[in-house]
């Protein structure tokens, strides 16, 4: 636990309007714990300590899209306007929202894929003309550089060399090199299941989750990914949709995620009118190739680091991307998409 | 412009420089005048490369398609245990764990 928890933790009392040594202080819910991120949760309030150099314009802007009315029903509203200072972090305060559980087993059956793939069909919808500040690029080819950078920063393993080869073969916008070609989207660059969490549906609790809009007239109350929204705005901006149904893409590729749930997936994005692949019946993988193979390298270089780190070999599962990267430096992606959108 | 063999729209791509179109639907390629030619000529200074790769197979179907780097199993009909494998599947604990992470 770093030294900024209990700071932290004090914030987001106070901003539950809690008074020190309320009913709720102890245990401190501490959410998460990173080098890059601090979260902690005090009753209905989290706050969030973000990485040290977080430019502050970045992040005001990415909270203003956060916040705005016509996104309501596709990410989680901050609680302010403005990041504020803590130490040497900017903080953001957010309500809480009930994570989907990762202790579950989590069965094929029950991972909420419906609506994480509705929440993006919405996000990339979203006319970026109407946000109030305009945002940088989505941070999704940044992750993936700085993946490598931290593989290359590693002790030499030996399953860095495909890894590396797959990198190599890959367009300069993926590898964070180039600007992003196409048409920008709204894209939230960083989906994984720990980014959906569900609102609270009692309506007394609707004031605290949306507070820059009422509940909206004749909103249909049945929809799957009514009372989920998308969180985590650190990498949200501007770039190719396709990067946000890479990472599932990845994993089905890989053969991790079951085919039954990737063509759930992506038959609910298409279903809500998602922009990112073309419409039915054609291969969604003209535009997915790139994003998913760099999010396949991404993965693969992230579980060497990690492994190289702790001293320990591959597991299975880690073992399965580094293989996928053999797969992809064979077979380079030498058609690829510049217009289809 | 439509595929001259399925009749579904084509989309431009740029493979090393040189633009070609592919069709959406059975995924045919044409190339215009020359093109062919620059792409064997930038084929040969691929030094290390003993063959160019095969072109992506056509989609299986009804099975999802899936890239020609996937896993072998995936795009078909990966099932082995009979129709009741899928429920009550248990994910590798790793796995579980990767659903959740960055």
């Amino acid at each position: 636990m770093t030294t900024l928890t209990p700071a932290l933790t004090a914030q987001a009392r106070l901003r539950a309007r809690h008074s020190e040594g309320c009913a709720c202080s102890e245990p401190h819910a501490v959410l998460a714990d990173r080098t890059d991120a601090t979260v902690v949760r005090h009753a209905q309030v989290v706050a969030k300590a973000h990485a040290p150099g977080t430019p502050e314009s970045a992040l005001t802007a990415r909270l203003a899209a956060a916040a705005h009315p016509g996104l309501a029903d596709t990410l989680l509203a901050p609680l302010s306007a403005r990041p504020t200072r803590l130490h040497d972090r900017l903080v953001t305060f957010w309500p809480y929202g009930v994570p989907v559980d990762r202790d579950d087993p989590y069965g094929p059956d029950t991972v909420p894929w419906e609506a994480a793939a509705t929440l993006l069909a919405r996000l990339h919808r979203a006319p970026l003309a109407r946000l109030p500040k305009a945002l940088p690029p989505m941070r999704g080819p940044e992750k993936a550089a700085r993946a490598v950078a931290r593989l290359r920063a590693a002790a030499p393993h030996p399953a860095a060399s495909p890894v590396e080869r797959a990198w190599a073969v890959l367009p300069a916008w993926a590898r964070d090199e180039a600007p992003c070609p196409g048409r920008p989207f709204l894209c939230h660059g960083d989906l994984h299941l720990g980014q959906l969490v569900r609102t609270p549906p009692d309506p007394r609790l609707g004031h605290l989750v949306h507070p820059h809009t009422e509940p909206r007239p004749g909103y249909p109350g049945s929809a799957p990914a009514d009372h989920w929204r998308l969180i985590d705005i650190d990498d949200l901006g501007t770039g190719d949709p396709a990067w946000d149904l890479a990472r599932p893409a990845a994993w089905y590729a890989c053969g991790l995620l079951l085919p039954e749930e990737w063509t759930r997936f992506l038959n609910a994005y298409r279903a809500a009118g998602g922009p990112a692949v073309p419409a039915d019946g054609a291969d969604p993988w003209l535009v997915l190739d790139v994003p998913a193979r760099a999010l396949t390298v991404q993965t693969a270089a992230l579980a060497i680091a990690k492994a190289v780190a702790a001293e320990r070999a591959l597991d299975e599962v880690e073992e399965t991307f580094v293989d996928a990267c053999r797969r992809m430096a064979a077979v380079p992606p030498d058609l690829a998409p510049t217009c289809t959108k | 412009m439509q595929c001259p063999k399925c009749h579904a729209p084509m989309h431009t791509y740029n493979r090393n420089g040189v633009q070609i179109e592919q069709c959406g639907g059975c995924r045919g390629v044409f190339l215009d005048y020359g093109e062919l030619e620059a792409l064997t000529r930038l084929e040969s200074q691929w030094s290390g490369h003993q063959a160019p790769p095969a072109p992506p197979a056509a989609p299986a179907y009804p099975a999802a398609p899936a890239p020609a780097w996937g896993a072998p199993h995936t795009g078909h009909h990966q099932d082995q245990h009979g129709h009741h494998g899928h429920h009550g599947h248990k994910r590798h604990k790793s796995f579980g764990h990767m659903l959740f992470s960055s």
